[in-house]
């Protein structure tokens, strides 16, 4: 049984129909990368597995259990949600903002053990030295780090991240597609990660669910859904992907290039 | 590893930090309620005060002249305790409209339920002049008036969807609303009704009694204890929505109830004193400057610097042009507002 399913899933605000019928499963281990152009509805389908949107038909199952059913904090308890924005400029410390992670679990007070975990997390990545800083004083990619160092003292089997990348630079990019396939490795996370960039996706993923206008084009490994022919149907585009790399390469090329060239 | 030791103990000093801050904050509260019983026309030396204070407390053990326990116990002590206790239930209702609008300009008068209280208050003054009992009239009209308009706000936002925008921009409507139906009740009104209202805008402790102290107490150790409970969600959703969610804080539900909460705090003061403003608005600021944003500290820290700052601006009200008494409402803007513009330059590297 995969740890996360999505069965069916259908979504609309008032008559217009954002999501339609769409099923995956993430296993534990695994992570999968959900892309498609702007406004294909990859925002909204998170929300709705995370329960914060209901969705219209179908349903979610979270270690086989179905989420309408479930406790607003035992669904916080297995599942963490970095959403895309790099969160408020708070005057809260860097360590408060991550210690809320641990909110699922605490009550009044924070035990050194809780402490410990937060300590970890700020290590993996990366941002010990900027634990007793305030948020406000951090760059948009430090924030978004904090976002998900957050999500990983939650310490949930499924982490779903809306686009965890969109303010790091290239280095920090990978750092954090590192740390994320690191830990679905490690401790077996099922990653639900929404990505704009598509090599990015291919690298770090090992499936893909290419969205169009809330419907699924294409569900794969990113050897077998990134194809030019994909690429064109998905986001109008002409694009060569290049195989003889350690995963498909995506490079656009302006319209008509490629007939000129051949 | 030696980072993490570094980390731990940068976070015990802030805890430490905020055990000071507020140990300070009562001790200088304490010291506070012990200058102002002894302010006043009638001139008792502080030693006389404290006497009297005692002599009522414990009437076998103390003794002090009738006139003085009677003037300390029935014109001081409650008045002093109700500015503690609206200052300290003020400014706990400004932090957590901060809080969950997620706004620092929000305080308990932000959503208009202030402006409601005072058309309430002016209906009665102005309509109901001719009704017998007319204070206690004005002051459950001004309540009534307060908790409706957070019902109106209540009905708005959840008809168009709890969103903390939502929430600011409805309590700004009914905040003209309100004046509207205020200035208009000003225009009818007779000079003398004239006065009564503006009067009332003015705020003040003066009609402060044992019972209304009583009523006031009873909400803020009914409500505070709750807020202080929920303060772990206080801290969620002061993050945003998505992420109070994401932490599994059932969100449109708890904002409506930190809301009603606050509105409720609130009318049950401004119902007795009038429009109090820049408690609720400073005393959250100048808390979070000192000691961060957890609302475990945050709410008994920014409490007791309410209570602090309503309690001295009474004394200065009560003395700088004694034996006249300048409304307490007025002295709290002249204090509020400069700090108010400081805090606005500074904010940056707060």
């Amino acid at each position: 049984m995969a740890l996360l399913s999505v069965e069916d899933l259908s979504f609309a605000y008032r008559d217009r129909e954002i999501l339609s019928r769409i099923s995956f499963p993430v296993d534990t281990g695994e992570v999968l990368g959900l892309v498609g152009p702007n406004g294909c509805g990859k925002t909204t389908l998170i929300r709705c597995v995370d329960g914060m949107l209901t969705p219209g038909s179908g349903r979610v199952l979270l270690h086989g259990r179905d989420l309408r059913g479930m406790h607003r904090r035992d669904i916080a308890r297995a599942m963490a949600y970095v959403p895309q924005s790099a969160g408020n400029q708070t005057a809260s410390t860097v360590f408060e903002t991550v210690l809320m992670g641990r909110r699922p679990y605490l009550n009044w007070t924070v035990s050194p053990a809780d402490e410990e975990k937060v300590v970890e997390a700020l290590a993996i990545l990366d941002l010990g030295g900027l634990a007793l800083r305030k948020i406000r004083e951090l760059s948009g990619g430090e924030r978004q780090r904090v976002m998900i160092a957050r999500a990983l003292v939650q310490e949930t089997g499924v982490v779903l991240l809306d686009e965890p990348t969109s303010n790091l630079d290239i280095r920090h990019q990978m750092a954090v597609m590192e740390v994320l396939s690191g830990l679905a490795d490690e401790r077996g996370l099922a990653v639900v990660i929404a990505l704009h960039d598509l090599n990015l996706a291919a690298t770090y993923c090992h499936r893909l669910l290419v969205m169009k206008a809330g419907e699924v084009y294409g569900y794969g490994e990113p050897e077998e859904v990134l194809t030019p022919d994909m690429i064109e149907r998905v986001y109008g585009i002409e694009a060569v992907v290049k195989q003889d790399l350690p995963a498909p390469y995506v490079v656009p090329v302006r319209p008509g290039q490629l007939r000129e060239g051949a | 590893m030696e980072q993490s030791v570094v980390i731990q103990e940068g976070y015990t000093r802030l805890k430490k930090t905020r055990t000071l801050f507020i140990g300070g904050l009562i001790a200088g509260l304490v010291i506070l309620i012990g200058v102002a019983v002894t302010l006043g026309s009638a001139d008792y030396t502080v030693a006389e005060s404290y006497i009297a204070i005692l002599a009522g407390l414990f009437p076998g053990i103390f003794s002090a002249p009738d006139l003085a326990t009677t003037i300390v116990w029935d014109l001081r002590l409650h008045r002093v305790l109700f500015a503690v206790f609206a200052g300290f239930g003020l400014a706990v209702a400004g932090s957590v409209m901060q809080g969950i609008l997620r706004n620092p300009l929000a305080s308990p008068f932000t959503l208009g339920i202030a402006s409601a209280a005072t058309t309430g208050a002016s209906i009665a003054i102005v309509l109901g002049a001719g009704i017998a009992g007319s204070e206690y009239l004005v002051i459950a009209n001004a309540f009534l008036f307060a908790l409706l308009a957070a019902l109106a706000i209540y009905g708005m936002a959840r008809y168009r969807g709890i969103g903390s925008e939502t929430m600011v921009l409805a309590g700004i409507a009914i905040m003209y609303l309100f004046s509207a139906v205020t200035s208009l009740l000003q225009y009818v009104g007779s000079a003398e009704q004239l006065r009564a209202v503006v009067f009332w805008t003015f705020g003040s402790v003066d009609k402060s009694t044992w019972p209304k102290l009583g009523i006031v107490s009873l909400v803020l150790a009914c409500t505070i204890p709750y807020l202080l409970y929920r303060a772990w969600d206080l801290n969620a959703l002061a993050e945003g929505d998505e992420v109070a969610a994401g932490l599994g804080v059932p969100v449109e539900r708890s904002m409506i109830v930190f809301m009603m909460i606050a509105s409720l705090i609130t009318a049950v003061i401004i119902c007795f004193t009038g429009t109090i403003g820049f408690i609720g608005l400073v005393a959250p600021h100048i808390t979070r400057m000192a000691i961060g944003g957890d609302f475990r500290t945050l709410l008994p820290a920014s409490g007791l610097v309410g209570a602090v700052l309503l309690l001295a601006a009474d004394s200065i009200a009560r003395s700088v042009l004694a034996p006249q008494i300048i409304p307490v409402g007025i002295v709290t803007a002249f204090l509020g507002v400069p700090f108010f513009i400081y805090l606005f330059m500074h904010r940056r590297d707060a």
